[in-house]
């Protein structure tokens, strides 16, 4: 196939270099990526679409010229061995001796024809040479264990001439195996350098480096035939646009109405239609012969790479693991003690930091009341702002063992098995086995969750996931969940285990995901859709988690949650504050001025007088107003002004309600020290003479939050997946008269 | 087929279901082992081309094979 006659590209001469990632989902792409660029990453995102384009950076060393001349000799195209390669630290360190390298995760692939938005992205980015993300060099990753499929979507980028490193990962799989690769005579065969790593063992990840700055071969010989596919239609194709290769235009011929990256100004598009609409050509057929055409020469190649170690293979400890993990009974109640597992131990072991934070918050405001002098700026620094950080921290550690839970669970490969053994109870309900990880992610945050629906492909359950999805309780509840639960569920523990307040918290994330099954049940009847559904999904090896990657996740997402999700609720934190400490016209001095006499001062001591001027100040202010102008409306639901202050407030983000429950009781509370939750158990009913926060106020109050949708940013993330806002505005009210008539109905029962 | 049973692919009968199906390696004359069913009976997981791949019966149905003596 093969041979000489190969023509290069050198990019050692240049000071920058773009270098895409692609691959099969589970090939090991990510875990590249991360070892590659390490905490030197950016998420941003591919332009016109949302999916999120992980890119990172990473300083190579160049060469010398005797290295370089030696390289040059050696067998052309063949893989590097480690032993043909000095230790980059013997490299001579000239200040313009290093090259940086853009690196692009792609979203993973199995072909280059695109059935989902991910798909779309890696085929944009690989298929358009204007595309601002085209690389200069693409690594294709592919899983060495599983070579045969990997090489599909490898042969058809090598048929689009690009300069290629086709990496193989996962050799210490293979090696365990017993199985041999032959990646020399890959290499030659496939007319692309090949290197062999194990991206998780950090092996190999040194040669690939250097690689990139060797001469590359850019592949010249069609992996197969394509113009005997189509002959005419690809000379026809290539007169109207430049095409580097065949397969280009074959991929024009066959994606046209997903291609959006033409020449806008020029009329080739036209020109392109006319051409197809006068052939009346069967892309389906013509697909389809491609793949079994590849098949066959991956087939052939397969067999004279790879030496198995044995013809019958041994039962795998993942197909073990299989028979209990997917098994009728042991499967689901292993998912359920995983989760259960998961909510005592996020209740539990993140109680110890969040009370450390507390604390620290609590002295720092402390320290600055006592050094600072009393004015409007320390009222700002203490309530307003050290308040709003306080409740923006105290969040991080359940956020960050959350994601752990789900990065370990998607890492051993384990949540495949999840929407394995779901599936078929979520399509009664409209929904897909794949539903299973954007509603589980839900629980953490309905925004990467909803982001994660893009690998569906049927349109319709995934309108259904995105819309249904922020009913799981995410983790902006839990803060409220955690403070309401603390007011009104005793300690104490039931059977000696089970943890009261663990019990109420689980049955809070089992009400939502019941209450998202049974909106997808009925936006099953009402959406009509003639689109297949499809559940064709790889059930990726068991391998053990990796910790880089988990710790990786983790820092992603409390880093987006500090600073994405932090800045409102700061914001609205300070907002909050004026709102609660100022008032229209001379209210605030016409209250002091009432306490302001010998009389007030024998009915009470200086302590009670505060306290009361600062309440009565509290109900004047802005704050007072808006909290109750809605109390008529949200009474019924036993919720008083404070409440339906914080409930405004919270349609920026739900956390925003401790955050204002903060402000509104150390703003009417002088003592600071006190912590918030003591604060409101001690709030007293005006009205009854008994505690505020009553059991059905608490449970009434929970079960709103449970189900209004009460997230700014959700609503904005689902305008951006549908591109309508008929999906956010459906969506904003039906949760909200769900929010309302539940409350309702608890608030009465329990009252 | 039962489950550990082998067949032989032939061929498809719907050509949508067929490209995916190609894609991911289920190409005529290759080999699949029916791996396991879902405890609710749907989906099942097939052995093709080295890997587990799982998918519902009702894409399954779209394949046509022919059984292979059990156990190769």
């Amino acid at each position: 196939m093969v041979e000489a006659n190969q023509s290069f590209v050198n990019f050692s001469n240049k000071t920058s270099l773009k270098v895409a990632l692609v691959g099969n989902p589970n090939s090991g792409k990510s875990t590249l990526f991360n070892v590659l660029t390490g905490l030197n990453q950016k998420t941003g995102n591919f332009p016109g679409v949302t999916v999120d384009k992980k890119s990172g950076f990473a300083k190579l060393n160049k060469r010398t010229e005797n290295q370089e001349s030696r390289i040059r000799n050696q067998e052309l195209g063949a893989e590097i061995s480690d032993k043909a390669q000095l230790p980059t630290s013997n490299y001579p360190a000239a200040s313009n001796s290093t090259i940086t390298v853009e690196f692009t995760d792609l979203p993973g692939t199995y072909s280059l024809y695109p059935k989902s938005l991910d798909e779309h992205v890696a085929f944009e980015v690989l298929c358009d040479p204007n595309n601002e993300n085209h690389p200069d060099v693409t690594i294709i990753v592919a899983d060495a264990s599983n070579l045969k499929r990997n090489l599909f979507l490898v042969s058809q980028i090598i048929d689009l001439k690009m300069p290629v490193i086709l990496v193989l990962n996962m050799m210490d799989l293979v090696e365990k195996e017993g199985d041999v690769i032959d990646s020399i005579r890959l290499s030659e065969k496939l007319g692309v350098k090949v290197v062999g790593l194990s991206a998780r063992n950090k092996e190999g990840i040194e040669t690939l480096k250097q690689a990139l700055l060797q001469p590359l071969p850019v592949p010249q010989y069609d992996f197969i035939d394509i113009k005997k596919l189509a002959p005419e239609l690809i000379e026809k194709i290539a007169s109207v646009i430049k095409v580097n290769s065949d397969f280009a235009a074959f991929q024009i011929i066959n994606n046209f109405s997903e291609i959006n990256y033409f020449d806008k100004k020029s009329d080739k598009k036209e020109k392109i239609a006319a051409i197809l609409n006068a052939s009346a050509v069967d892309c389906n057929k013509l697909q389809a012969q491609e793949t079994v055409e590849r098949y066959k020469v991956i087939n052939r190649i397969v067999e004279e790479c790879i030496t198995h170690k044995s013809a019958i293979k041994t039962e795998s400890f993942s197909h073990k693991l299989d028979s209990i993990l997917t098994h009728r009974i042991w499967g689901y109640t292993i998912f359920l003690v995983i989760l259960f597992f998961i909510f005592q131990t996020i209740f539990f072991l993140a109680a110890y930091p969040m009370e450390w934070i507390e604390t620290l918050f609590v002295s720092f405001s402390n320290i600055a009341t006592q050094t600072l002098p009393p004015g409007e700026f320390t009222n700002l620094l203490v309530n307003g702002i050290l308040a709003g950080l306080s409740g923006i921290i105290v969040f991080v550690p359940q956020i960050a063992l959350l994601f752990a839970f789900i990065a370990i669970l998607e890492d051993t490969g384990y949540m495949a098995r999840v929407s394995f053994i779901m599936d078929k109870l979520m399509r009664k309900f409209g929904l897909n086995g794949r539903s299973v990880i954007p509603l589980v992610s839900g629980v953490a945050c309905a925004i990467p969750a909803i982001m994660s629906t893009r690998t569906m492909s049927s349109w319709k359950e995934r309108m259904i996931t995105i819309m249904v999805t922020p009913l799981m309780s995410c983790s902006a509840r839990l803060p409220v969940y955690t403070l309401l639960i603390a007011l009104v569920v005793p300690e104490g523990k039931s059977l000696g285990i089970f943890n009261y307040q663990g019990l109420i918290l689980m049955s809070l994330y089992l009400i939502g995901f019941i209450a998202a099954m049974m909106a997808a049940l009925v936006m099953k009847w009402i959406l009509k859709s003639r689109e297949k559904s499809y559940f064709i999904m790889e059930l990726p090896v068991y391998r053990s988690p990796q910790w880089r990657t988990v710790g990786l996740t983790i820092y992603d997402k409390v880093k987006s949650f500090l600073f994405d999700a932090g800045k409102i609720i700061l914001a609205v934190s300070v907002i909050l504050w004026f709102l609660s400490s100022h008032a229209p016209g001379n209210r605030f001095e016409v209250i002091e001025k009432k306490y302001d006499n010998p009389e007030m001062a024998k009915m009470y001591n200086e302590d009670e007088l505060q306290a009361r001027i600062s309440s009565e100040q509290l109900e004047a202010s802005y704050a007072g107003i808006l909290g109750k102008s809605i109390e008529p409306a949200i009474a019924p639901l036993g919720f008083d002004w404070k409440i339906g202050i914080a409930l405004v407030t919270s349609f920026a983000a739900r956390e925003v309600f401790v955050g204002t429950m903060a402000t509104i009781y150390s703003v009417g509370n002088s003592d600071n020290t006190q912590t918030l939750r003591e604060k409101m158990k001690a709030e007293v009913n005006t009205v009854t003479g008994l505690p505020q926060f009553s059991v059905a106020v608490g449970f009434s109050l929970m079960i709103f939050y449970a189900f209004a949708m009460q997230c700014m940013s959700t609503l904005a993330i689902v305008y951006r997946e549908t591109k309508h806002w008929k999906w956010p505005v459906i969506q904003f009210l039906f949760m909200s008269a769900l929010a309302y008539i539940s409350s309702f109905v608890v608030y009465q029962l329990l009252k | 087929m039962e489950i550990g049973q082998s067949a032989i692919i032939n061929s498809f009968t719907d050509k949508h279901m067929a490209l995916k199906l190609l894609e991911m390696g289920c190409t005529p004359g290759e080999v699949v082992k029916l791996d396991r069913i879902a405890p609710m009976g749907d989906p099942i997981a097939i052995s093709v081309s080295g890997y587990l791949l799982s998918l519902r019966k009702a894409e399954a149905s779209t394949i046509l094979v022919s059984l292979l003596a059990a156990n190769i």
